[in-house]
C-alpha cells in the first residue's frame, strides 16, 4: 500500500509540475504583457521600470523559480488590472462561486434522484420517457444557451427574477452569502439552475441505471414475496444498495461544477472565481490566469489522488493491477 | 459468431487471406442490414435528415442565401434591427430579421453554422487521428510506453473538457487554428480510451499473431488488420464528439474567448445577439440558438442510434 502510495504521490506531482511549467511559458512567452498595461505613449522609462518591477527582463526560468519560491510563501503574484494580490483577488471571489456550486448540486440532488428513482422504477412508462429525454438534452444543448433561455423567460418576459448579478450578500453563520437574503436567493436561483442541469442529467442516468438492476436482483425479489410494500423496498433497501456509486460520482463530479461555473458566470454575470478567469483572458491579466489554471489544475490532481487512493483501500485489486503496470 | 466477423474483416482490409467457414457478407449488404436495422427508430431518421439539410444549407450558404455578410459592403446601417419578416433596401425580405449591423440573420446563420461545421469536423478528425494512433501505439507496444501514455489520457479525461480548452486558449491565444487545437486536446483522450479498450482486446486474438509472425512492416498490421476491428467504437466516439467540439466551440465564441468577430460561427452570433437581450430584438440570439441546438441534438440521436445498431447489448 505504502509502495503505491508513493507512486501516485509522484505521479501526482510530475503533474502539477509539467502542467505549470506548460502554463506558465505558455502565458508568459506569447505576446508582450507590457504592451498591455501600459499606454503605447508612455515614456521609455516608465516602460523599463515597469518591466524590471513585474521581473520580465529576467530570463524565463529564472521567472518561473520566481514564480514557484512566491506560490510557496502564499504569493501568486499581483494582478496586471485590479493591482491588488492575486490570492485575495481570487478569495474575494470564491464565495460567490461556492453559493451558486452549493445550490446547484442541491437542486440537483433533489431533482435528479427522485425523477431517476421513477424512471428506472416505470421504465416503460410515459413519464420515465420523457425524464429520459430531458436529460438527454441537459447534456447535450449548450448550458449558456439555456441559461440564455431562462433570462429570456423569466427576467425578460416574465419579469419574476433578476438577470444576472449576485443581489444583496447577508451573514448567515457568519459567512458572509447570497443564501441569507431573499434577495439573494432570488439572484441565485437561476444561474443555479442553468449549472445544475448537466448534473442533474447524470444523476437521473445514474439513478435509473441503479434502480434498473436492483429490481431484477434477488434481494428485491425476496423482499417482494415477503409483502414488503414497494415503496419501503425502494426507499429502505434499493436505495441504500445504489447510493455509494452516485456519492462516488458526484463527488468527482464537484470539481468539474467549478469549471462549468465559468459560463454559468458569464451568462448571469454573477462575480465569482468563473467569471474572473474569462475576464482575465480576455484583459490578457496573466498572473490571474496562471495562478487560477494551475490552482485548478491542482485541485482536480488532489481529487484524482484522493479517489484513487480510496478505492485502492476499498479493492485490492487496483492496488494490483496499477501496481504492475 | 464474433471471431467470423472479424475474419471477414481482416480479409478485407488486409493481404493476409484467413480461410473463413462462415458465409461472407458484402460490404453492400451489411450497409443495407445497417440501414434495416437503423431505420427503426423515427426520430433517428428525421435526425439524420436534420443533419443532412443542415448540412446542405450551410456549405451552399453562398447558393442558398441572399446576401453575403462578409462582404461589408452589401450592408446597409438603414437595415438594422429589421424585425423578422421586414423587407430590406436589399429588395427581399428578411425572414428571421436583421442584424445590428443590418446583416441578414438567414445568411448570418447559414455562414456562420458553416464554420461551427468545418471547425466540429476538422477538430473532430484530427482528434480521432491522434487519438486512435495514441490508443493503438500503447495496446499493441505495451510496457511502459503504455502506462505512460495512458496515464496522461487517464488524466485528462478526469478534467472537464472546457477547463483543457481554456488552458490551451489562455495558452495559445484566440483564432480559428487555436481553437481547433484546443478541440483537438480537449477531446482526443476519449479517441485514446476507447481506441486502448478495444485494442487491448483485439491485440490478444489469433488474428493479430498470425500478422506479426509475416515479415508485414508494424505500421502495417497496425492500421490494416487491428485498426478496422476496432472501428465500431470509435464510429459512436466520433459522432458524438463533433457534436460536442460544435458546443464547445460555441461556448468559447460565446464567452468571447473564441472565434475572433471576423469569422463568426453560430456562438459568435448568439454572443452578439446576447447583448440585446434587454431589449425585445430577441431574434439576434435566438434563431442562431435554435440552429446550434438542432445540429447537437440531431447529431446525439444518430449517434445514439447508430450505437443501438451496432451494439444492442449497451442500448438496453
Amino acid at each position: 500500500m505504502s509502495g503505491f502510495l508513493l507512486q501516485r504521490l509522484v505521479q501526482a506531482a510530475i503533474v502539477v509540475f509539467a502542467m505549470s511549467v506548460i502554463v506558465f511559458v505558455g502565458v508568459y512567452a506569447i505576446g508582450n504583457p507590457i504592451d498591455v498595461m501600459i499606454d503605447p505613449g508612455a515614456s521609455a522609462e516608465i516602460r523599463e521600470g515597469l518591466i524590471r518591477r513585474y521581473g520580465f527582463d529576467q530570463p524565463l526560468w529564472r521567472q518561473y523559480l520566481m514564480f514557484v519560491s512566491n506560490v510557496f510563501r502564499g504569493d501568486l503574484g499581483t494582478s496586471m488590472i485590479y493591482n491588488i494580490p492575486v490570492t485575495s483577488l481570487v478569495f474575494s471571489r470564491l464565495p460567490a462561486t461556492i453559493d451558486l456550486v452549493l445550490v446547484s448540486v442541491f437542486i440537483a440532488t433533489v431533482i435528479g434522484i427522485p425523477a431517476g428513482l421513477y424512471a428506472g422504477y416505470r421504465p416503460d412508462s410515459l413519464g420515465a420517457r420523457a425524464i429520459m429525454a430531458l436529460s438527454v438534452l441537459g447534456f447535450s444543448v449548450p448550458t449558456f444557451w439555456i441559461g440564455m433561455l431562462l433570462i429570456m423567460g423569466f427576467a425578460v418576459q416574465l419579469g419574476w427574477l433578476p438577470s444576472g448579478g449576485r443581489g444583496d450578500v447577508g451573514t448567515l453563520f457568519g459567512i458572509r452569502t447570497s443564501l441569507a437574503t431573499a434577495d439573494g436567493w432570488s439572484h441565485v436561483i437561476m444561474p443555479a439552475l442553468n449549472l445544475s442541469l448537466f448534473k442533474m442529467g447524470l444523476m437521473i442516468r445514474l439513478t435509473r441505471a441503479g434502480m434498473v438492476e436492483a429490481m431484477s436482483t434477488d434481494y428485491v425479489r425476496f423482499a417482494r414475496a415477503q409483502g414488503l410494500p414497494d415503496r419501503q423496498i425502494v426507499f429502505g433497501h434499493v436505495l441504500r444498495n445504489i447510493s455509494i456509486p452516485i456519492v462516488t460520482v458526484f463527488g468527482l463530479e464537484l470539481g468539474s461544477t467549478l469549471a462549468f461555473a465559468v459560463v454559468t458566470e458569464s451568462v448571469f454575470n454573477w462575480p465569482g472565481v468563473g467569471k474572473l478567469i474569462i475576464d482575465s483572458i480576455q484583459q490578457l491579466d496573466r498572473p490571474v490566469m496562471v495562478s487560477y489554471l494551475v490552482l485548478v489544475v491542482f485541485l482536480f490532481v488532489l481529487i484524482n489522488l484522493v479517489v484513487d487512493l480510496v478505492y485502492a483501500r476499498l479493492d485490492p485489486r487496483v492496488r494490483l493491477r496499477s501496481g504492475r503496470a | 459468431m464474433s471471431g467470423a466477423v472479424h475474419d471477414v474483416a481482416t480479409t478485407t482490409g488486409g493481404t493476409l487471406a484467413v480461410p473463413s467457414a462462415a458465409p461472407r457478407e458484402t460490404r453492400g449488404e451489411r450497409l443495407r442490414n445497417f440501414w434495416s436495422d437503423y431505420r427503426q427508430s423515427p426520430v433517428a431518421v428525421v435526425s439524420l435528415i436534420v443533419i443532412v439539410v443542415l448540412l446542405f444549407i450551410s456549405f451552399g450558404a453562398a447558393l442558398v442565401t441572399p446576401q453575403d455578410p462578409y462582404d461589408l459592403a452589401s450592408l446597409d446601417w438603414l437595415d438594422a434591427f429589421l424585425r423578422p419578416g421586414t423587407e430590406g433596401s436589399g429588395g427581399y425580405v428578411h425572414w428571421l430579421g436583421t442584424d445590428n449591423a443590418g446583416r441578414d440573420m438567414v445568411s448570418a446563420i447559414f455562414y456562420g453554422l458553416r464554420t461551427s461545421f468545418v471547425i466540429g469536423l476538422s477538430a473532430g478528425a484530427l482528434a480521432l487521428t491522434i487519438g486512435v494512433s495514441i490508443g493503438l501505439t500503447a495496446a499493441y507496444f505495451r510496457g511502459p510506453l503504455e502506462a505512460v501514455l495512458m496515464r496522461i489520457v487517464d488524466l485528462q479525461l478526469s478534467m472537464p473538457a472546457i477547463l483543457l480548452a481554456l488552458v490551451v486558449v489562455a495558452v495559445l491565444g484566440q483564432g480559428v487554428g487555436q481553437i481547433v487545437a484546443a478541440l483537438v486536446i480537449a477531446q482526443y483522450a476519449y479517441f485514446a480510451r476507447t481506441t486502448h479498450g478495444a485494442a487491448t482486446v483485439e491485440r490478444g486474438k489469433d488474428y493479430i499473431e498470425a500478422a506479426r509472425s509475416t515479415p508485414l512492416p508494424t505500421w502495417r498490421v497496425l492500421f490494416r488488420h487491428l485498426l478496422p476491428n476496432v472501428m465500431t467504437p470509435l464510429i459512436v466516439v466520433a459522432t458524438v464528439q463533433v457534436a460536442s467540439a460544435i458546443a464547445l466551440e460555441a461556448t468559447l465564441s460565446f464567452l468571447g474567448v473564441g472565434l475572433p468577430l471576423t469569422e463568426p460561427s453560430l456562438g459568435t452570433l448568439i454572443s452578439n445577439g446576447f447583448k440585446y437581450i434587454h431589449t425585445d430584438r430577441y431574434w439576434l440570439s435566438i434563431y442562431p440558438g435554435l440552429f446550434l441546438m438542432a445540429t447537437v441534438v440531431a447529431i446525439n440521436l444518430v449517434g445514439d442510434q447508430v450505437r443501438t445498431v451496432l451494439d444492442p447489448r449497451q442500448s438496453r
